[in-house]
């Protein structure tokens, strides 16, 4: 099973990724992936911490799966989140 | 309409610059996200799916085109340039920031508006009829009793930790346009033998996981009393109501735990305590707040049916919009007008920034600068000349907001559903447009009648399923989306909750099973002014079954 960490950012909210550096980016493609409990649990405790940090808000692990290149959430809730809304908004 | 006085302005003002030093000490990391919660939802900011949404209150629905302006201000600047109407009357924005929301309370503040109250264990925006004080059939306008209800119970401190959210509804025509049935107390104004107005009172009515049809506590509440029966109900319910259990916390539960007739017992009980003291509404308080509510200066006109006829004649599609989205105005020679928020293939209840700017410039030039936002996510115009309502016929088609579909099937509600929402199981957005798009034939959809949709995306009923005539909700199975149809829903003066119909379909299949429905209906109706659910409840809901699913159910594994 392959995870990575998923937050809101504190000041807009936005949905964020844990990178590889330690940072968060709202991008899916750019988190860090944990491949086994040890690494996951080291993932959570980088939330945990940005948490306390005041950068991020409700961290947690989501599955994932990996290919092509690219990471892709595997519950539709989300990959809504990591992509936005599935539909044209804003033009009623 | 109410303005704001010297308490309002200050209240409003010093609870925007309090809550500015709250978001200051969360982004400063002395409050943690636990601490903040409570506050930030005090001030109707959520935290979604993707961003933070601010739900902001249109009391009881009654929105000037000045203050719509600011709402597209807000939505331009702050926002990604829409927003959503809700089916408590509300306005939410999906795209606010922490940082910038004080700011976005002051700019609310400036034209009489907050976000107070509309999250949170308290009480709630009170909603009304948005025909109030116009509709041809009311016998009170409801408007002075929302707003005696929202000055009593904003920031009121004995009921600012309810054990859950409450929500209050105001009726004053017997054609209930505020769904009060399914409201946690909802009032229904009538007259005594001699023409005084009165309050029947319903109590512990709602919707989500336990759906229920409020119950009548009382016939009769005198005017002047009814802040203290409504204190009564609210102080039996935050002694009595479960704290233990989010999803029994209601007054829903309460009520039927004890049974109405023991639950009335325990309200008369405290109701005859602070009965006649400080809660009694003297009649220059209640003259002091209608005087708000007086009519606008309407010009003496006559009722113009005959010239409307002729137009609809030559133009058959503003004779469509004509029947379907003109009601009946108090005053003759005017009409109240709804713009449908429904076009085929939008999202309902969604309007972008410079709609609402087209929108308000409408409203200052037809309709004395007055509007109205209703349950069912639509807009109104309050008071238009029967002689203006061909040129506003085509200004709304250019706004594509003119769809001759109020009330009819394409009138959908629906939640925002897993697009934006936390909590929801599906995507009910994609379903009312699947709907729509299926269903653009006017002819047809006139031809049907009265029929109203309602989508939510989760058990917890925003998008109202189980009132409505045919209702659908999004169920996770699996991880894949699928939506659950009920049959016999409704929200009026005759409130039910729907039947389900069976399994639950894939969202493909609904526009389907929605068509199946209908042809089953107009095959079964015993004239053309048989309504679908007057069918229903003649029928029942086996000729439906097996519209859908056949003579033999299917039994469906997903």
């Amino acid at each position: 099973m392959t995870q990575v960490l998923t937050a809101n950012r504190l000041d807009d909210g936005r949905v964020v990724f844990l990178t590889p550096g330690g940072d968060w980016s709202p991008v899916l493609n750019d988190a860090r992936t944990a491949h086994e409990p040890v690494s996951a649990a080291a993932l959570s405790q980088a939330g945990e911490q940005a948490e306390a940090n005041s950068t991020v808000v409700g961290p947690y692990l989501i599955e994932v799966t990996q290919a092509d290149g690219g990471i892709r959430a595997k519950a539709i809730r989300e990959a809504i989140r990591a992509s936005g809304p599935t539909i044209q908004a804003g033009h009623n | 309409m109410y303005r704001y006085d010297e308490f309002d302005h200050q209240l409003v003002a010093e609870r925007a610059a309090q809550f500015r030093k709250q978001v200051d000490r969360r982004l400063d990391g002395k409050l943690t996200e636990d601490q903040f919660k409570p506050l930030r939802l005090m001030n109707g900011l959520y935290l979604q799916l993707h961003a933070y949404m601010l739900r902001v209150n249109v009391p009881y629905g009654v929105l000037s085109s000045r203050q719509l302006r600011k709402l597209a201000d807000i939505a331009r600047r702050y926002d990604r340039g829409y927003g959503h109407f809700t089916t408590r009357q509300n306005i939410q924005y999906n795209w606010i920031s922490l940082e910038e929301t004080p700011d976005i309370l002051a700019e609310l503040a400036q034209v009489e508006m907050n976000a107070m109250q509309s999250s949170g264990n308290c009480v709630r925006n009170i909603t009304a009829d948005p025909f109030a004080g116009r509709a041809r059939d009311e016998i009170e306008d409801p408007r002075v009793w929302c707003e005696l209800i929202r000055q009593y119970s904003i920031l009121n401190p004995e009921f600012a930790y309810l054990p859950r959210k409450f929500k209050i509804a105001v009726t004053g025509a017997p054609n209930d346009r505020a769904a009060v049935g399914v409201h946690d107390i909802g009032l229904r104004m009538h007259h005594d033998a001699r023409g005084r107005p009165g309050f029947e009172v319903l109590v512990g009515g709602g919707q989500g996981r336990t759906p229920v049809i409020g119950k009548t506590i009382r016939d009769w509440i005198e005017p002047e009393e009814i802040l203290a029966y409504i204190e009564a109900i609210l102080r039996v319910y935050n002694m009595h109501g479960r704290r233990d259990n989010i999803y029994k916390a209601r007054i829903k539960i309460l009520v039927n735990a004890l049974g109405i007739d023991k639950f009335r017992e325990m309200v008369d009980a405290e109701w005859q305590a602070i009965r006649g003291q400080g809660l009694t509404v003297p009649e220059a308080e209640q003259a002091r707040i209608a005087e708000y509510f007086q009519p606008p200066a309407w010009a003496s006109l006559r009722d113009i049916d005959a010239e409307l006829d002729t137009q609809a004649a030559v133009d058959p599609a503003f004779g469509a919009w004509l029947k379907s989205n003109v009601s009946e105005h108090k005053a003759a020679g005017y009409a109240i007008v709804s713009l449908s928020l429904k076009a085929p293939g939008r999202e309902p209840g969604d309007l972008s920034a410079d709609k609402m700017d087209a929108v308000a410039t409408l409203a200052d030039l037809y309709s004395l600068g007055e509007l109205r936002v209703t349950h069912r996510q639509n807009l109104v115009l309050t008071d238009v000349r029967q002689a203006d309502l061909k040129e506003l016929f085509r200004e709304l088609v250019r706004l594509e907001l003119a769809t001759p579909n109020i009330g009819l099937l394409t009138d959908m509600i629906a939640c925002p559903g897993l697009d934006y929402c936390a909590l929801a199981n599906a995507r009910s957005i994609p379903v009312a447009q699947d709907i729509s798009r299926h269903f653009t034939a006017v002819d047809k959809l006139q031809e049907i009648g009265a029929l109203s949709v309602n989508i939510s995306g989760c058990m917890n009923a925003c998008g109202h399923h189980h009132v409505g005539n045919i209702g659908i909700l999004g169920v996770d199975k699996k991880g894949q989306e699928f939506f659950q149809i009920t049959l016999g829903g409704s929200s009026d003066q005759n409130a039910t909750l729907g039947d389900r119909l069976g399994p639950a379909l894939p969202q493909a299949e609904v526009p389907g099973a929605i068509e199946s429905i209908v042809d089953q209906y107009l095959a079964l109706r015993d004239s053309d002014s048989e309504p679908f659910l007057a069918t229903y409840r003649r029928v029942g809901i086996e000729p439906f079954k097996t519209a859908v699913y056949g003579e033999e159910p299917v039994r469906r594994v997903a």
